[in-house]
C-alpha cells in the first residue's frame, strides 16, 4: 500500500473534499483548521479527550462474538464493535466530545449542531450541558416526527431543538439550516458538524475523533482473536462511524473494507441514499466536492431510507477517495434486508441495534455464509436502537 | 472591454443599482419580461439568481424563490435560455448569474462557460466557491471572456481580499453583514469604513448587498459604494404581486431605489 496521507493543506482528499462554502464562513473554518493544528500536537488536549471517553463515555468500547447469529448463519465468524454502549447510544458522542473540547478551547460558548436520527443532536446536546454551553440543534420537520424519544432527550439536556421546514426536511435541510446560522452567528458560534463530510477541515477532524474506534478495534481483535478480521464493515450515511473504522485500518494489508449504504426500495427504484454504490456523479454540496445524488440539472434529489441517520444525499469527500483507489467497497442493504437483520440481532443476540448500524448487520448475514468459519467480519454497531422502536413499531402497523 | 465594465463607465463616477431576481420565480414565462422590467426602472445590471435545491447562503426569501423556480424544474439550459431571449432587445445591460457551484459543476466549466458566452451573460458569481477552489472555474470563464464575480465579507482578513483581487473581474460584491441574504440591520457607518480599507486592494468596482430595502438604505450604500445590490427586498415584490402586476412593481420599486441613489 502506498503512503496514505490525506487530506492536503486545503482538504482535498483526491479529487474530492475541499472548501466549497460563501466567502463568509473563510474566516471561521481558518479559524478552525488554525486552533485544531494547534491541538494536534498537544498532548494535554488528547489527554484531556481521552479522560473523557474512558470517565465519560465508558471508552474503550468492547468486541463481542455474535455466536447464535453467526452459528445459524453457518460461515464467518461475526463479531461487533459495541459503540451502541457509548453514553448516550452511539459512535457520535467520540466525535461531537472533540469538537466541544476544541470549542471550549476557542472560548466559544454557543454550539450549534443538525441532526438527522438525533444520535448526533443528543451526543451534542450532552456534551453542551457537560461543558456549560448553549446549545441548538437543527433538525428536519419529517425526523423531529420519526425521531420523537431523541427530541424530547436533547430538551431533557437543556437544548432547543430547531424543526427545519425548507426543502425535504431531513438531515441535508437541517444541515443547510445550521449553516445559516453559522453564516449568521459566525463570532459567538461553534458549529458541532456531525459527520466526516462538510468543508475542511471537518472531515479530517471528524476522523480523527471517532479513530478512536478503529484503534480500539486493532488491538482488541488480536487479543480475542489473534489476528485482524477478515472484513470490517460499518454502515455509511455521511459516513462518521464507518471512517472511524476504516481508518486506522487503511494501511492494514488484508483487512478488506466494506461501506454499507442505505439502498432504500432498491437502488434500482431511485428511492434510496446510496450515492457511491448507485452510480451517482461527483458533485458540490455541503462545502465539499464528493460523490452526490442529483438530477442532470445538478439538484440534489430527495432521499429514502427507513434510517433518518442514512438519508443523505452526499457522503464524506474520504469515502469517495477511498472507493476511487479500490481500498474500500460499497455496497448498498435495502429497507427490508436492514429490517431483517435487526430482528435477528434483537432475537439472536438480545441487542437492539440501530436502524443504521442494521444495514451494516445485513450485509454481514448476507455474505458471512459465503464465507469460512474461520473467517471473521467485524461490524461496527455504531449506535443502539432504543430510538427506532416507533418507527419499527409503525412498520409492524404497532401504535405504541 | 467587457460588458460590465463598459456599463460601469458609462456612469460616470454615478453609482450603478444591480437588481437581483431567481430565473423562473414565480414562473419560467414570467422572467424575461420582469428583466426588462427591472430595465425599465433603471437597472444598470441585472443578477440573475440560478434556481438551486439547497441555497445555504440565502435566507428565507431567497429560499423561497428558488423553490417556486424548481416547481418548473427550472434547470441551467433553461436560465441561460432567458438570458438568450432577453438579449434578442437588449444588446447593452449586463447580466451576471448568481448561483450556486453544483449546477455549473455537474455541466463542466468549459461547456458552461461557452454556453453561456453565447447566451450573453456576462459574469457569474458562484456563492460557495471561494478563490481557493476557484482556478479551474475562473479560468474557463475568462477564456470565454465572461468575469468572474466574487464575495468579499466582513470577516474577510486583509490577505484574502489581496487574493480575491487578484481573481476578481467585473466588480466585487461586499456582503454587507455577517448572515444569510434577506437578514437583519445594516450598519451603513462599518460599510463604509470597510468599503474604504478594500479600496487599497480591489481595482474592480465594488458593489454592496444584504440588507438593503428602501430608498434610505440604498442611497446610504451609494455613498461609498459603486453599487447597490438589492435582491431579498424584490423578491418580495414579486410574491407579494401576481403574475399580471408583478412586472409594473418591479418597475417602480427599481425605479424608487435608483431614485435614491446618488
Amino acid at each position: 500500500m502506498q503512503r496514505y496521507d490525506f487530506p492536503d493543506a486545503l482538504g482535498h482528499f483526491g479529487p474530492y473534499g475541499g472548501v466549497y462554502v460563501a466567502e463568509t464562513l473563510m474566516a471561521a473554518l481558518e479559524e478552525l483548521k488554525q486552533e485544531y493544528a494547534r491541538v494536534k500536537a498537544d498532548p494535554s488536549f488528547w489527554e484531556e479527550f481521552r479522560h473523557e471517553l474512558k470517565h465519560y463515555v465508558g471508552r474503550p468500547s468492547p468486541v463481542y462474538h455474535a455466536k447464535r447469529w453467526s452459528e445459524e448463519l453457518g460461515g464467518a465468524q461475526i463479531w461487533l464493535k459495541r459503540e451502541d454502549l457509548n453514553h448516550t447510544g452511539a459512535h457520535k458522542i467520540n466525535n461531537a466530545i472533540g469538537q466541544a473540547l476544541l470549542a471550549r478551547r476557542m472560548g466559544k460558548k454557543r454550539v450549534i449542531a443538525e441532526t438527522g436520527a438525533g444520535q448526533h443532536g443528543v451526543a451534542s446536546a450532552t456534551v453542551a450541558a457537560r461543558y456549560g454551553m448553549e446549545c441548538h440543534v437543527y433538525m428536519g420537520a419529517d425526523d423531529i416526527k420519526r425521531q420523537s424519544p431523541n427530541v424530547f432527550r436533547m430538551k431533557l439536556l437543556g437544548a432547543n431543538v430547531v424543526p427545519v421546514e425548507s426543502g425535504s426536511r431531513t438531515l441535508k435541510d437541517a444541515l443547510n439550516e445550521a449553516m445559516r446560522d453559522w453564516v449568521t452567528n459566525v463570532d459567538s458560534t461553534f458549529y458541532i458538524l456531525g459527520t466526516a463530510a462538510g468543508p475542511h477541515p471537518y472531515p479530517m477532524l471528524v476522523r480523527d475523533f471517532v479513530s478512536v474506534i478503529g484503534e480500539e478495534a486493532k488491538v482488541q481483535m488480536p487479543e480475542v482473536i489473534g489476528r485482524q478480521p477478515d472484513v470490517v464493515v460499518a454502515c455509511v450515511g455521511g459516513g462518521s462511524n464507518a471512517i472511524g473504522m476504516f481508518h486506522p485500518y487503511i494501511g492494514v494489508d488484508g483487512v478488506r473494507m466494506v461501506g454499507v449504504e442505505a439502498g432504500g426500495h432498491g437502488v434500482a427504484s431511485g428511492k434510496h441514499a446510496a450515492p457511491l454504490s448507485s452510480g451517482a456523479g461527483v458533485g458540490v454540496l455541503h462545502g465539499a466536492k464528493s460523490y452526490l445524488m442529483q438530477d442532470e440539472n445538478g439538484q440534489i434529489v430527495e432521499t429514502h431510507s427507513v434510517s433518518a441517520g442514512l438519508d443523505y444525499p452526499g457522503v464524506g469527500p474520504e469515502h469517495s477517495y477511498l472507493k476511487d483507489i479500490g481500498r474500500a467497497e460499497y455496497v448498498a442493504i435495502n429497507d427490508d434486508e436492514a429490517l431483517k437483520a435487526f430482528h435477528d440481532c434483537c432475537h439472536l443476540e438480545g441487542i437492539i441495534p440501530a436502524l443504521e448500524s442494521s444495514h451494516a448487520l445485513a450485509w454481514a448475514a448476507k455474505v458471512a455464509p459465503t464465507m469460512n468459519k474461520d473467517q471473521v467480519i467485524l461490524v461496527n454497531l455504531s449506535g443502539r436502537g432504543d430510538k427506532d422502536i416507533n418507527t419499527v413499531a409503525g412498520l409492524a402497523g404497532i401504535t405504541l | 472591454m467587457s460588458r460590465i465594465a463598459e456599463c460601469f463607465a458609462a456612469l460616470d463616477g454615478k453609482k450603478a443599482l444591480i437588481p437581483f431576481i431567481t430565473a423562473g420565480d414565480p414562473q419560467p414565462g414570467l422572467t424575461v419580461s420582469l428583466m426588462h422590467g427591472l430595465v425599465d426602472g433603471g437597472a444598470d445590471i441585472i443578477e440573475l439568481g440560478v434556481p438551486f435545491s439547497d441555497p445555504m447562503a440565502d435566507g428565507p426569501v431567497i429560499q423561497r424563490a428558488s423553490e417556486r423556480a424548481l416547481v418548473h424544474k427550472v434547470g441551467m439550459k433553461d436560465v441561460l435560455a432567458m438570458v438568450r431571449e432577453f438579449r434578442k432587445t437588449n444588446a447593452s445591460t449586463p447580466v451576471v448569474l448568481m448561483g450556486y457551484l453544483n449546477p455549473v459543476f455537474v455541466m463542466g466549466y468549459t461547456e458552461f462557460a461557452a454556453q453561456a458566452r453565447e447566451a450573453g451573460v456576462d459574469g457569474v458569481l458562484t456563492v460557495d466557491c471561494p478563490p481557493e477552489e476557484a482556478a479551474e472555474l475562473s479560468t474557463a470563464l475568462e477564456a470565454a471572456g465572461l468575469d468572474p464575480v466574487f464575495l468579499i465579507a466582513p470577516t474577510t482578513p486583509e490577505a484574502r481580499v489581496k487574493e480575491i483581487a487578484r481573481q476578481a473581474r467585473g466588480y466585487v460584491y461586499y456582503v454587507s453583514l455577517k448572515g444569510v441574504t434577506g437578514a437583519g440591520h445594516l450598519d451603513i457607518d462599518d460599510v463604509a469604513r470597510k468599503i474604504a480599507a478594500l479600496r487599497a486592494h480591489i481595482q474592480v468596482p465594488i458593489g454592496v448587498g444584504f440588507g438593503i430595502r428602501d430608498g434610505a438604505t440604498a442611497k446610504a450604500i451609494s455613498v461609498t459604494a459603486d453599487a447597490v445590490v438589492v435582491g431579498s427586498r424584490l423578491v418580495q415584490e414579486i410574491e407579494a404581486a401576481t403574475t399580471e402586476t408583478a412586472r409594473e412593481r418591479l418597475t417602480r420599486l427599481v425605479a424608487e431605489l435608483k431614485a435614491a441613489i446618488v
